[in-house]
């Protein structure tokens, strides 16, 4: 049986009166991949910024109910150590401009004052960097700024700058929106490579992404957890209307 | 309106179309079964061309959306739908051929006594029914009357059953019947058929609307 890692229970989110996530229950499975797609302020991205207390960094940003990791509050954890378990790769490639490549995958042991022998560092860099496919791309050139590579691997920097922290669980927000189609298929490819070892919530507009990439679909629509079930049931024998008309192209 | 919704609108009209020719087949085929009408029977072989046409004409269409529009949940169920439903309303449109080339070969009309032991007639005029119940549940998008298909295939079924008995014993007292009897067992086998293709029509109908898979599977239940 899947065993959940992630378990909401009468979430809520809202920004000062604006109430954008409305009452979400939902348990996300370990080791896979989930897509979190709606139309445009269905509340997904704040959502997703929820699971790892991103959200409260915006002023005026409150919450409610349970968010849990591992059926362990996540709002009664320190935000650092819930940022460590929950990495985040957001929609542009952001890798450090100022930083080398190898320095941006260790990026997340500096900035927490992890203080790491250089043996293990460059175990950490190569291992990440392999497990993102880009390390074959790079290892000759660790030491040139990661604002030299191509879109699509920065983006691939920026996952595994991610994946170097060893988190349980990635959050990804549209992480292919501003990529080519050879690198958003490449980074696809990468998700179920991923898969073994973290769970993914992806939040993408893209509806056939979602259908490719995801073994489970979530569907946000005004705030509201719509409909949540097997990405195949989904895409093809929707229960609500809301989502048939949404995933048809139906919807006004 | 969305573009794949024109698209697949004019591919329901297409369908359509292509039900109400192979419907005219097969009741133009009962007709020159009926009169023994040689004509008619050589329009019926002349119009098969314009099946296949259409038949291909639908799958590539069926194609073309797939390829453009990644059709998913209604849409992709009506898509497969389609696919399947042309190519048993192709093999329908083979069926009245088949059975109007008989009428052109035949040398003479088929005896009334034989026409009636057979129960031939009601079958055929129940398959026709059939068919045009499919159509109607299609247009409508009427998945009650697409299950009474189901029903009334068990009657073609049990008229083809007893067919060879019944052929059997009408010989021994007509022994001169032998060749109408193997022509009327020809056309009551594809008849037969005709109910087969007509029943995975209507299961095709009700997967699309309803997306339930009843092939292979007791329908009354």
């Amino acid at each position: 049986m899947e065993s959940t890692i992630i378990k909401s229970r009468g979430f809520n989110a809202s920004f000062g009166a604006n109430h954008v996530v409305k009452n979400v229950n939902i348990d996300i499975p370990r080791n896979h991949i989930i897509a979190v797609m709606g139309p445009s302020g269905c509340g997904k991205t704040t959502y997703l910024r929820c699971i790892n207390r991103m959200h409260e960094l915006i002023p005026g940003a409150t919450s409610s109910g349970e968010m849990l990791l591992n059926e362990e509050d996540v709002y009664k954890m320190h935000p650092i150590f819930v940022r460590l378990k929950i990495g985040m790769v957001f929609q542009r490639p952001n890798p450090f401009p100022n930083l080398s490549i190898y320095d941006n995958v260790i990026a997340g042991y500096k900035l927490n004052g992890i203080k790491l022998a250089k043996a293990e560092r460059d175990r950490i860099v190569e291992h990440s960097l392999t497990r993102v496919a880009l390390w074959n791309e790079v290892k000759d050139s660790l030491t040139k700024k990661g604002s030299f590579l191509s879109g699509g691997q920065q983006q691939r920097l920026c996952i595994a700058r991610a994946v170097a922290m060893e988190p349980e669980v990635i959050l990804f927000d549209e992480p292919t929106s501003a990529l080519d189609p050879i690198s958003t298929s490449t980074v696809e490819e990468l998700f179920h490579e991923l898969k073994a070892n973290y769970t993914l919530i992806v939040v993408t507009h893209n509806m056939q992404q979602a259908a490719r990439v995801s073994d489970k679909t979530a569907f946000f629509y005004l705030g509201e957890l719509v409909e949540y079930d097997e990405t195949k049931i989904m895409f093809t024998n929707p229960k609500d209307n809301r989502t048939q008309n949404y995933i048809t192209g139906r919807f006004s | 309106m969305a573009q794949i919704e024109t698209e697949l609108q004019a591919l329901k009209s297409e369908a359509v179309n292509m039900w109400t020719l192979v419907n005219s087949q097969l009741s133009k085929a009962q007709q020159a079964f009926l009169t023994f009408d040689k004509d008619l029977a050589r329009e019926v072989v002349l119009k098969e061309e314009r099946v296949n046409g259409n038949e291909l004409k639908i799958d590539r269409d069926c194609e073309n959306i797939f390829a453009l529009f990644c059709p998913v949940a209604v849409d992709l169920r009506f898509l497969l739908a389609i696919l399947k439903i042309n190519t048993n309303l192709e093999r329908i449109g083979d069926y009245a051929e088949g059975i109007a080339k008989y009428i052109i070969d035949a040398d003479a009309p088929f005896s009334d006594e034989m026409l009636k032991v057979t129960r031939i007639l009601p079958m055929y005029e129940e398959a026709v029914n059939m068919l045009e119940d499919t159509q109607t549940a299609f247009e409508k998008e009427d998945t009650i009357l697409a299950r009474r298909v189901f029903k009334k295939d068990d009657v073609l079924d049990d008229i083809n059953k007893s067919s060879h008995d019944v052929i059997e014993k009408h010989l021994k007292d007509h022994p001169g019947d032998v060749s109408q009897a193997l022509w009327l067992l020809s056309i009551i086998r594809r008849l037969e058929r005709v109910g087969d293709q007509t029943k995975n029509i209507a299961e095709e109908i009700i997967f699309y609307i309803e997306a339930k898979v009843l092939k292979h599977r007791n329908k009354f239940v």
